[in-house]
């Protein structure tokens, strides 16, 4: 093979990567560290900003506490792997973040999340530090009306920031739980 | 003799189908009703089942509970790494000698403004109206959080019930 084609190889395999991160997200520039937003961390209700998504590896899966199937179950999945990660789970920040701050309240948030893992983080704050942060990473929250109600159409991969807060994987609460558990390691690792 | 014997064996065979035959409006068999308890702070829920139909095309109207102020027939996707989700008003067809059925990932019975969180350990009732079998009363048994699928027995740890 000669460097032309490795060259095509190559540009094509980063092609496909880019392609499978990017399903389920927003077009994004290139990776970088998450842009300014400032929320509330709901167990501790001390303030959550951009600056803590650095030092250590995160996950974070965007949804709401009225979603009947996809959220909970997302959750529930999340903290088998966490278990299933031993000790290694504590270099991991594993970050619930509402896209629907007028009804999740911190006090909704943090009772809702009392029935998870309790490792796992809940963000929530104003519409607008919301909105920044699913902008940051790309992340689809469409409010949609359903009768006098409504519902919201999310995003459902769980995002892999690294220990800047750089976007650079996905996994799906789907996931295998051998494969959810290479990325989450891969993660750490890097 | 031997045709004597044929057909007492036929007439053995015949005796069961035909006091099977059911009326029309129990032509419709509900199983693998389920829901799964819910965290404490939200109101809604899903329920999921499955319609065997032995008789005519039918349809899934609406359903509604005494827990839930109000009962939806919902679609749901999760394709391309976005959930999306949708009422569906004009109810779900059961196919004729078919069936239809409601699992997680797809279209469900949305439970709001449940009056507590379910529980493990409870039975949750539920009435389903069709346009032509009419109510049928069900109850849906309750699966721990996260459950994927309907067991073939009750909750047996009612002790981990979500708080």
């Amino acid at each position: 093979m000669n460097s032309r084609t490795s060259l095509f190889v190559l540009l094509g395999l980063g092609l496909i990567g880019l392609g499978v991160l990017g399903l389920g997200l927003k077009k994004r520039d290139e990776p970088r560290p998450s842009g300014p937003f400032s929320l509330t961390e709901v167990k501790s209700k001390a303030a959550f900003t951009d600056q803590n998504l650095r030092g250590q590896p995160t996950a974070l899966f965007f949804g709401f506490t009225s979603c009947p199937d996809v959220c909970p179950t997302a959750l529930v999945t999340a903290g088998k792997w966490l278990t299933a990660l031993g000790p290694d789970a504590d270099k991991l920040r594993f970050v619930f973040v509402t896209v629907d701050p007028e009804r999740d309240t911190v006090e909704k948030l943090a009772e809702y999340l009392s029935a998870f893992d309790a490792r796992i983080l809940g963000l929530t704050g104003p519409r607008l530090e919301i909105e920044r942060m699913c902008g940051n990473f790309g992340v689809v929250a469409n409010k949609v009306p359903a009768g006098d109600s409504y519902n919201y159409e999310h995003t459902s991969l769980i995002l892999l920031l690294d220990r800047s807060g750089t976007l650079v994987d996905s996994v799906d609460f789907e996931d295998r739980e051998d494969k959810a558990l290479g990325k989450l390691r891969a993660l750490m690792a890097r | 003799m031997h045709r004597h014997v044929l057909f007492i064996a036929l007439g053995l065979a015949v005796a069961p189908a035909i006091s099977r035959s059911a009326p029309p409006e129990s032509s419709l068999t509900v199983t693998a009703a389920w829901t799964r308890a819910t965290p404490p702070g939200t109101r809604t829920g899903a329920g999921y089942l499955t319609i065997e139909n032995r008789g005519p095309e039918d349809r899934l109207l609406s359903a509604e509970s005494p827990r839930a102020g109000r009962v939806e027939i919902h679609g749901m996707s999760n394709t391309g790494g976005v959930m999306k989700m949708w009422p569906i008003k004009d109810g779900l067809v059961v196919p004729k000698g078919g069936q239809l059925s409601l699992a997680p990932g797809g279209t469900h019975l949305m439970l709001l403004e449940l009056d507590r969180p379910i529980a493990l350990g409870e039975k949750l009732p539920m009435v389903l109206r069709f346009e032509k079998a009419g109510v049928v009363e069900i109850e849906l048994q309750v699966m721990p959080l996260g459950s994927k699928g309907p067991g073939s027995q009750p909750a047996s740890r009612p002790g981990a019930a979500i708080r």
